[in-house]
């Protein structure tokens, strides 16, 4: 590429040979009308709206898609032009409904906008309007195609960007519908993006629709709370209510992207079972009380089992989605009454590498690295459904032919990419197969393996693989997903990944859940002296502060965790919404700001520190968890709970950590391979954490919650594995482990590995099951 | 095949010239057999054989003056020195069977009359661009002539004219058919490239040009059916073997050659002629029988739907070739020569154009999709009585801001009979507005 030296408009521009003329324009601010293009899409070229006149040129032509050559000389504003704009907005707009008063675009419309500078007042068109039916496209998007224009974005997005074809164009002519074929939903994971997309009201957001106009609206920018990317949402609110949630655009995580989890968790907010005054449980009876009243209640009952027993009797938990303010003083508080039983990683089971641990789990590579490199390793990870935006990065990379991507997985993931090696492999099976990547890596760069890790190997061959990480070297992710951080054996996986990383020169990346890193860098960790989450669950404790989660839905294993509850003394639940399984075990409910509610510090992946600000204040009676925190504080007597504002939390977090200097590196300050846990006998449950239902903000999403991506729980078997029971496809079964038991469907799924049952945690009907353990079937 | 029904159909054809259409004489001219014994297959023997440089060939279609019968008319010696030979990959010449303007029936009868002749001149496209496979895509309503095609694939596949290691010479072809269904929109070369490929027939961008990123991506160059037709007559020269100016000599300056016009309409003998170049249109008149039931000339559209209608003055003073029929007015086009008689109502004909382009319009472009809707749902109601003057200015406007809008020619194509009929025939117009709805008229079609 040469720069070279266009004109528009007399203007002298400098440009790259063979760019396109709308991408200099847009560079120095020279406005041009368009509605197919847009810069993350490929060319078009139909709508014809930013036809323009190049001196030389018989006719006018697209800016979108004509390259500049030196010397060349544009008028954008010429009579040619412009008659040119003005024609393309005629036609556009003589079978486009008049309907802006009713339309949910209204305000925000590049139609509409652009109809104001180039359209008329009447039109010439006396033949009747087109209608087009607009059929149900899923509980996320609402469709009134008549309006629809025909720009295609919305098909290139799910072909180019997504990577699923829901979307197309068939028909001819006048006849071109914009449709689903064959009136199927749109199930993707990022599907609300194409809202965004859309330049007129034939896409629009349907739990927004007809609630507010976009003038009205107030933009509150903000984190979105619910993976480790940071996600840079504005959140708009109308009369103290959000109304909705619309991407901001950064190059450095989302682009201009938002994953259907950030766009419409919202709806949680204002949802009816929302915790709005504070209540305690008197003689099994719940009332309503004042702040002081339910606080000195908590404080009481806390204190009444420390003095019957120790203060190590307390436990506290966290959300993965708390603030770093809200983990710090949930662990100061803790702390401060003398425990250090205090955690947030609810969905995590092996602790054992937690002293040699790096400072938080993060990904050595910055987000904006993903869609460049040579080769990606996926363990363990549906990085789909669990990052969905670093997912459209990877495909990207993918699409341009730079990256090869190989799995070692316990589903064959339905992903947005192809795999060029992939490994099934569940439970055990998963770190023999890690393992012997490790192994082929050695015999491959003539590096000696250490023993530990040759002995967890087993015959399979990941030769392949091993190639394709290392002619990546530092060009090269190894990503740990969800499966790999939840496994019994997440130390021995993670120390593979350290020897595998020095080997190869990948990057690593432990993609844990939410705001998980902190979680660690406000230390609400158990240290050596505490008990971990699993610890607490299984061997129990007489109290709980509970912080934003419900542990026997936000946990792998339900069921410690429901037993833990009921079986404690006295449980203080912080929450922002109520729930009947919590209201049974809690003994006082203390309501929290929700999402949008309260202000915070969220830390991505990458270690980038970033602020939420308020949007609206919070429902009812709720105060914002760090207000509560700092407050119990005082009614326990814990000294260093005098903070005045949000600021003075971070002031004495900033003490302790440099914020603006933290980098992820997922290197083990010192490792070892220790022994694998025993299993048992039996067929092994797969259990993730559906996408939808990892935290209880999006539990209480109704719109998500009856999207394709959150079936009701079954039980997941391979075909094969099926011959050897004496149940079949369709049976309603009772799935057991011990004394916990599950009632579910059985379907047949050859994307599950073998010898398993993939059964989802996260749903009431599956709590009583356990976590990842053996299990068997019989016909219910 | 019905070769008694093809006799009987080829039995009306008039021919000067005998290039693309065979000698009216010869028996069963399809087969292998009646080809070969006519020269067919020597100039590809020749050049394979005596492994000629593909540069010569160039130079002789250059110098012959052959363009393009697709309807363009560009140059088809430049056109093939475009390809990247030399370019490492697959490359492919792809064959423009998709015939689909309104009055054109060359390629059809090219088809089923001299199927090897395609093929020959295919397969010598192959060679001098490099390409080791051809596709050719057949309109879908054309089954008798892909049965002839196909026909004639197998025998030139198995007397090894078609293959592997033609003539010993190291160089592979292989030719396919390909039906298409029905859209005239594939016709336009792009579009065809998708379809082929088993996408929606929408035209692409260009650039990138064919040559560059075609078929697949790959260098991909797509000819008319006459124009691959051509080409071996062209080298063969009349015995005059590669020689350029014998092809050259039978055209005119600017348009050598002879080419097949097919007259429709209203004229006693309708069918396809293979003329030379620049005789003039009352001569192709005469060859057709003249306007039939011994009525006047009203007018002419030259080269298929598509181009510019003339009124009869302007076209009886012009000749058949492309300065001829500009400078008058209109364009060769593909050669479909529409021949109307005095009782031809201008408004019925220009609705039922406006409504072929309405129904063929792929509806990528904003101005096509929307546009030619609009054009045909106003000549609607002016040939039903309800138009008004305003009407014709709207229609003028709707007109010019398709023209030159759009990625592919379609919407030029809409435009142009659009603008030519209101400039000959406005009075016409005038008169139905005038006349209002107390006038039933037959329309062209009811949708």
């Amino acid at each position: 590429m040469s720069s070279i030296k266009i004109e528009v408009d007399g203007r002298e521009l400098e440009a790259q040979a063979g760019e396109m003329l709308i991408c200099v324009t847009d560079r120095n601010d020279i406005y041009i009308p368009r509605f197919c293009y847009h810069d993350k899409l490929s060319v078009a070229a139909n709508c014809r709206m930013c036809l323009v006149e190049v001196e030389r040129a018989p006719k006018p032509l697209p800016a979108c898609a004509t390259p500049v050559m030196d010397g060349m000389k544009v008028y954008t504003r010429s009579e040619l032009a412009i008659e040119a704009q003005k024609g393309t907005m005629e036609f556009l707009l003589i079978n486009h409904p008049l309907d802006c008063p009713v339309c949910d675009q209204g305000g925000e419309c590049p139609l509409q906008d652009q109809a104001l500078g180039y359209g008329k007042d009447d039109s010439r068109f006396e033949e009747q309007k087109r209608s087009v039916p607009s059929n149900d496209i899923g509980p996320l998007i609402a469709t009134e195609m008549t309006r629809c224009i025909h720009c295609t974005r919305c098909v290139r997005f799910g072909e180019e960007v997504a990577g699923v074809m829901e979307m197309g164009a068939p028909g001819r002519g006048e006849n071109v519908k914009i449709s689903t074929f064959l009136n199927r939903s749109i199930d993707s994971e990022v599907s609300g993006n194409i809202i965004d997309l859309c330049p007129v009201g034939a896409l629009t957001s349907k739990p927004f629709r007809f609630s507010a106009r976009s003038w009205e609206l107030r933009n509150h920018n903000s984190i979105s709370p619910h993976d480790c990317l940071g996600t840079n949402i504005s959140i708009q609110t109308l009369r103290n209510e959000v109304e909705r949630v619309l991407p901001v655009e950064n190059s450095d995580i989302n682009e201009c992207w938002l994953a259907d989890r950030d766009r419409f968790s919202y709806e949680a907010v204002n949802c009816e079972r929302r915790l709005t005054h504070p209540m305690i449980r008197e003689k099994g009876k719940w009332k309503e009380v004042d702040w002081e009243t339910a606080l000195a209640f908590a404080a009481g009952g806390l204190t009444t089992v420390i003095e019957s027993g120790s203060a190590a009797d307390v436990g506290g938990l966290a959300a993965s989605t708390c603030t770093l303010e809200e983990f710090y003083l949930l662990q100061k508080l803790m702390r401060g009454l003398g425990s250090c039983n205090v955690d947030h990683r609810l969905q995590q089971s092996d602790f054992r590498d937690d002293a040699v641990a790096p400072s938080f789990p993060g990904s050595e590579a910055a987000i904006a690295d993903y869609s460049n490199f040579a080769s990606v390793m996926l363990v363990g990870s549906n990085i789909r459904k669990e990052q969905p935006l670093l997912s459209l990065r990877i495909r990207e990379g993918w699409a341009a032919g730079k990256t090869q991507i190989s799995a070692i997985n316990p589903v064959q993931y339905d992903l947005n990419f192809e795999l060029t090696n992939c490994e099934l492999a569940a439970g055990p099976n998963l770190v023999s197969r890690f393992a012997s990547l490790a192994r082929a890596i050695a015999s491959e760069t003539s590096k000696s393996l250490p023993e530990g890790i040759s002995k967890l190997a087993d015959a399979s061959n990941l030769d392949a693989a091993a190639r394709q990480m290392l002619e990546a070297a530092d060009n090269g992710a190894l990503i740990l997903g969800a499966a790999s951080q939840q496994h019994a054996d997440a130390s021995l996986i993670k120390a593979i990944a350290h020897w595998i990383g020095d080997a190869t020169g990948n990057r690593i990346a432990v993609l844990a859940p939410a705001n998980s890193a902190a979680g660690w860098i406000a230390n609400c960790l158990p240290g050596s002296e505490g008990k971990n989450v699993t610890q607490m669950l299984s061997e129990g404790l007489r109290a709980f502060i509970l912080l934003g989660t419900e542990p026997e839905l936000d946990s792998i294993d339900g069921k410690s965790a429901l037993t833990a509850m009921e079986n404690a003394e006295f449980v203080v639940q912080i929450s922002s919404f109520t729930s009947e399984s919590v209201n049974a075990y809690a003994d006082v409910l203390l309501p929290m700001a929700a999402f949008a509610e309260a202000a915070g510090t969220f830390i991505n992946c990458e270690g980038r520190d970033q602020t939420s600000k308020v949007a609206v204040s919070p429902k009812g009676e709720a105060r914002p968890a760090w207000k509560i925190l700092r407050v119990m504080g005082n009614f326990l007597d814990l000294n260093g709970f005098e903070h005045i504002t949000l600021d003075d939390v971070m002031e004495e977090i900033s003490a302790s950590v440099n914020l603006g200097s933290i980098s992820a590196s997922s290197r083990l300050k010192d490792w070892k391979i220790g022994n694998r846990t025993p299993s048992e006998k039996g067929l092994f449950r797969i259990a993730d954490m559906p996408m939808y239902r990892g935290d209880v903000t999006l539990r209480h999403a109704s719109a998500l919650q009856a999207t394709a991506d959150n079936p009701a729980p079954c039980a997941l078997i391979n075909p094969k594995t099926i011959e050897s029971l004496s149940v079949k496809d369709g049976d309603n079964v009772i799935v057991k482990n011990g004394s916990g038991s599950a009632a579910l469907t059985l379907k047949v799924d050859s994307a599950i590995a073998p010898d398993c049952v993939h059964i989802s945690a996260g749903f009431p009907e599956t709590i009583r099951l356990g976590g990842h353990v053996m299990v068997t079937l019989e016909k219910a | 095949m019905n070769s008694e029904l093809i006799a009987s159909r080829y039995s009306s054809r008039r021919v000067a010239a005998n290039v693309c259409l065979p000698d009216p004489s010869i028996d069963k001219p399809w087969t292998l057999e009646s080809y070969r014994a006519n020269g067919g297959y020597q100039a590809l023997e020749k050049v394979l054989s005596g492994s000629i440089p593909h540069t010569d060939i160039i130079d002789t279609l250059k110098l012959s003056n052959i363009r393009g019968r697709g309807g363009a008319g560009f140059p088809v010696g430049v056109k093939w020195s475009f390809m990247p030979r030399a370019a490492d990959g697959q490359k492919y010449v792809v064959c423009n069977s998709d015939e689909g303007e309104p009055g054109t029936c060359k390629d059809r009868d090219i088809m089923r009359l001299n199927p090897h002749a395609l093929i020959e001149g295919m397969t010598l496209g192959g060679y001098v661009m490099g390409a080791t496979v051809g596709y050719n895509y057949i309109r879908g309503e054309f089954w008798e002539p892909y049965q002839s095609v196909e026909q004639a694939i197998k025998e030139a596949r198995e007397a090894g004219f078609l293959g592997k290691n033609l003539f010993g010479s190291g160089f592979d072809f292989d030719l396919h058919n390909y039906l298409g269904s029905g859209a005239y929109i594939c016709g336009e070369e792009t579009a065809l490239l998708n379809s082929l490929e088993g996408k929606k027939g929408e035209p692409r961008f260009k650039p990138p040009f064919p040559a560059a990123f075609g078929l697949y991506g790959k260098p991909t160059t797509i000819n008319n059916t006459e124009s691959f037709a051509s080409v071996p007559a062209i080298l063969r020269a009349n015995g005059d073997w590669m020689d350029g100016e014998w092809f050259k000599n039978l055209g005119v300056e600017n348009a050598g050659g002879v080419k097949v016009f097919s007259v429709t309409g209203h004229v006693e003998r309708p069918g396809n002629y293979e003329i030379n170049m620049g005789t003039p249109f009352s001569e192709l008149l005469k060859m057709a029988g003249g306007v039939w039931k011994g009525r006047k000339l009203k007018a002419v559209i030259p080269g298929g739907s598509s181009v510019p209608v003339m009124p009869a003055e302007n076209i009886l003073k012009s000749n058949m070739d492309y300065d001829s029929l500009q400078q008058n007015g209109s364009s060769v086009g593909a050669g479909s020569v529409i021949i109307m008689d005095e009782t031809t109502d201008m408004v019925a004909v220009l609705e039922r154009l406006s409504y072929f382009y309405h129904e063929e319009s792929c509806g990528q472009c904003t101005p096509c999709r929307e546009g030619t809707g609009w054009l045909y749902r106003i000549l609607k109601r002016i040939n039903s009585g309800r138009g008004t003057m305003e009407d014709l200015d709207t229609l003028l406007d709707v007109a010019n801001r398709i023209e030159g809008r759009t990625i592919c020619a379609l919407g030029d194509a809409a435009a142009w009979p659009v603008q030519s009929f209101l400039k000959h025939y406005r009075h016409e117009f005038e008169a139905k507005i005038n006349a209002g709805i107390t006038h039933s008229y037959p329309t062209a079609n009811a949708a």
